[in-house]
């Protein structure tokens, strides 16, 4: 079950003013609704102790909150738990359905309504249903569930207008009578009648916020709602002709590998394109190179030169070359902001359109040998990208388990896209051939460190169990809103991270602790590693950006094979400042620890190895000899972990739930 | 038979779900026990992707081992 015991974000509430809660199933078309009734005025907060964002506004004197989308409020994920203690603390619940899956959407409306509290029916994207050949009795609707209904188009706004007044239409509805006993007869024991449902429906924090046992009637109770919605549809909704659509067929070709696949990596290229090549390079380079380096810390440095001496300790903190006002500031505005917004555009696309849940479906097979579902795609790839960014995402995966897997993947073995391209500009330099060593040695290690995971941690991780929602077009002001909210609350966050980390690592450079670290790290790269002494300064340049390591070894002289060796070593290499406290955040400080020095461990291990090897295999100057020698010894090693992992250790059955 | 021997085209009915946390979720899904679905998609090795009405669900290979149905 998912660890959610926190019972509530801080609103500002003004006085008598009531909590209007948005709740739906994914897609359902809650955000266009939440974006209508709150216009352009709209906070985003962090739930407690997560890094899911909740999004409220204003609607005359009332406060509306968003939810995430979930399929009812259950503990089945965070986002159902961050549902259910939103929803529970509601006055009236909007909730929004999606006219063309009411068979789906409406167990979550029953289960709202079997809460007591007030509840307004949004019918949403009837024009599709009417599409598909499908006509629905809203009348008869609103008869069946007690509670008004109102068909909509969000997204032409049609019937959005009296929304903004019909939340005071809002209605307890009909709940079933012998439930309803059940509820009253346990509603004294705990403050509303929405707790009383959970705890009959064996929601154990709930339960547990009232020291109480929980329920062993959730299967009864869950069945019975099923056959009621399931007569509710059959009264309802009546069924005409219908056709299958473009976006069926391509809904398909994306989850059968054959052209799924090629479809996928399009779509990463055109991710690589936009935001590897376009963003990371044109963007950043007038950002960051341009803008600020070029025009800003100069400036700065003039400023703060005119108050104090720039090289005394006050000036370095402020000013040097880690400084709060000028590395912060370029990192976060030049680079760091570009690429977040390009990131979270990309994904609000994804997620819009409905291709994630099919990537996962695709890939699921793949994953689950590292003890992850097809979902942890999704922080993978975006990994590319920002492993900040990523490291966030994981929320979405169904087990602590899953996330801590992903998350040291994610650290481990990920180049984001800064490091990406000064890697690849650095490959590209010395032959296809160490270009291989590098790729395989990367993936060797990802596979043979999540297999390893999958195996030694304790728990189970969850099965892949998805809805894949219907594909569409996703709407660009929606998206730009999205990558907007999310953008902001991301850089909100991560500034004063990025702060504290020019901190300390000016605070390292002062005291000459900087150098000190510098030579203690020598014997371990020239002996172990077999490269010069002064990489051991990318190395330290590393812990702050993984970038500033691979671009510190841009400028030395090194042979071809010490060009692969210190870049494998340093993609390896500790997660970025900012990453690791983000990580820290998410994983809290033992586990974050555990994994900013695991990455040391590994990464000096492996690079050692592969300087060591093909010194062996090449005599110490025939790459050409040595560089299969080590690729096949690799190759390898990784066949021998998975047979290993396979056969000798006793294969876990997954539960689908830990 | 297992759900991981459906194949593509076929109409099923689900006749048991092992896991209680899963049959509430597919409770939820409108696939639970007893339920008629067809089955869209099997990728190789992979997910089983199942349809009722308008709604997929994909379903892992390691869970559709585990969940019983017959041809329908």
């Amino acid at each position: 079950m998912a660890n959610c015991h926190d019972t509530g974000i801080k609103i500002n509430m003004p006085e008598n003013a009531r909590r209007i809660v948005l709740a739906g199933n994914p897609n359902a078309g809650k955000s266009v609704v939440f974006n209508y009734l709150t216009g352009l005025y709209v906070d985003v907060s962090n739930y407690p102790g997560t890094t899911l964002e909740i999004s409220y506004g204003r609607l005359d004197n009332n406060v509306v909150i968003d939810t995430p989308g979930v399929y009812g409020i259950s503990s089945f994920n965070d986002e159902e738990c961050i549902a259910r203690d939103i929803i529970l603390s509601a006055d009236v619940v909007i909730n929004i359905i999606n006219a063309v899956h009411l068979e789906r959407d409406l167990f979550l409306t029953r289960q709202i309504i079997d809460t007591g509290i007030p509840v307004l029916v949004v019918l949403n994207m009837i024009d599709e249903a009417q599409k598909q050949g499908l006509s629905i009795d809203t009348d008869l609707l609103t008869d069946l569930l007690g509670v008004p209904v109102i068909p909509t188009v969000a997204t032409k706004k049609q019937g959005l207008a009296q929304l903004k007044t019909a939340y005071e239409l809002a209605q307890k509805g009909h709940i079933d009578g012998e439930l309803q006993q059940k509820l009253t007869h346990l509603k004294d024991r705990v403050d509303s009648q929405g707790e009383a449902l959970l705890v009959l429906e064996g929601d154990t924090v709930i339960a547990a916020r009232h020291g109480l046992e929980p329920g062993d009637e959730r299967e009864q109770i869950y069945l019975k709602r099923r056959d009621q919605v399931n007569d509710i549809v059959g009264h309802v909704v009546s069924e005409g002709s219908r056709g299958a659509s473009i976006g069926a067929t391509l809904g398909r070709w994306m989850i059968k590998p054959i052209t799924g696949i090629p479809l996928l990596i399009i779509a990463l290229w055109a991710m690589f394109q936009f935001i590897g090549v376009f963003i990371a390079g044109t963007v950043v380079g007038i950002t960051e190179e341009t803008i600020l380096i070029g025009l800003y810390e100069p400036a700065v440095r003039s400023f703060v030169g005119q108050i104090i001496a720039i090289d005394s300790n006050l000036g370095l903190i402020l000013a040097g070359e880690f400084g709060i006002l000028t590395m912060t500031v370029t990192y976060v505005l030049g680079l760091l902001m570009p690429l977040v917004i390009g990131f979270y555009f990309f994904l609000s696309l994804l997620e819009d359109s409905g291709y994630l849940p099919r990537i996962a479906t695709l890939v699921d097979r793949v994953l689950t040998g590292m003890g992850l579902n097809g979902m942890a795609v999704i922080p993978l790839i975006l990994g590319f990208g920002c492993v900040t960014v990523a490291s966030i995402t994981t929320r979405l995966l169904g087990s602590e388990r899953e996330k801590r897997i992903t998350i040291f993947l994610l650290g481990l073995a990920i180049p984001c896209s800064a490091q990406l391209g000064v890697i690849a500009g650095m490959l590209a330099g010395v032959g296809p051939q160490y270009m291989a060593l590098y790729a395989l040695v990367i993936l060797a290690v990802l596979i043979i460190v999540g297999t390893m995971l999958n195996k030694l941690l304790p728990g189970k991780s969850t099965e892949l169990l998805i809805d894949l929602p219907p594909l569409r077009l996703p709407r660009l002001n929606n998206v730009l809103r999205k990558t907007g909210i999310k953008s902001y609350a991301f850089l909100n966050e991560a500034t004063p991270l990025f702060a504290l980390g020019a901190l300390i690592i000016s605070t390292l450079q002062i005291t000459g602790t900087l150098t000190a670290l510098q030579k203690l790290l020598a014997p371990l790269t020239v002996g172990w590693l077999m490269l010069p002494q002064e990489t051991a300064t990318a190395f330290i340049m590393g812990i702050v950006r993984r970038d500033f390591g691979a671009v510190g070894l841009t400028s030395m002289a090194l042979t071809p094979m010490a060009t692969v060796v210190s870049l494998i070593t340093i993609t390896l290499f500790v997660p970025c400042i900012a990453s690791i406290l983000i990580i820290i955040k998410e994983r809290g400080h033992r586990e974050g620890a555990l994994i900013w020095l695991g990455t040391w461990v590994i990464a000096f291990t492996i690079g050692g190895l592969v300087a060591q090897l093909s010194n062996i295999f090449g005599g110490g100057s025939n790459d050409t000899l040595g560089i299969p020698l080590v690729m096949i010894t690799f190759t390898a090693i990784t066949l021998v972990v998975l047979l290993i992992c396979r056969f000798v250790l006793k294969p876990k059955p997954g539960s689908g739930l830990p | 038979m297992t759900l991981a021997g459906a194949k593509r085209g076929q109409h099923i009915k689900i006749i048991h779900i092992p896991d209680e946390n899963i049959r509430s979720r597919a409770i939820r899904f409108g696939i639970g026990e007893g339920s008629v679905v067809f089955c869209e998609e099997v990728l190789p090795a992979g997910p089983i992707v199942l349809r009722k009405n308008k709604q997929e669900i994909a379903i892992g290979r390691e869970l559709a081992n585990r969940i019983t149905i017959t041809l329908n």
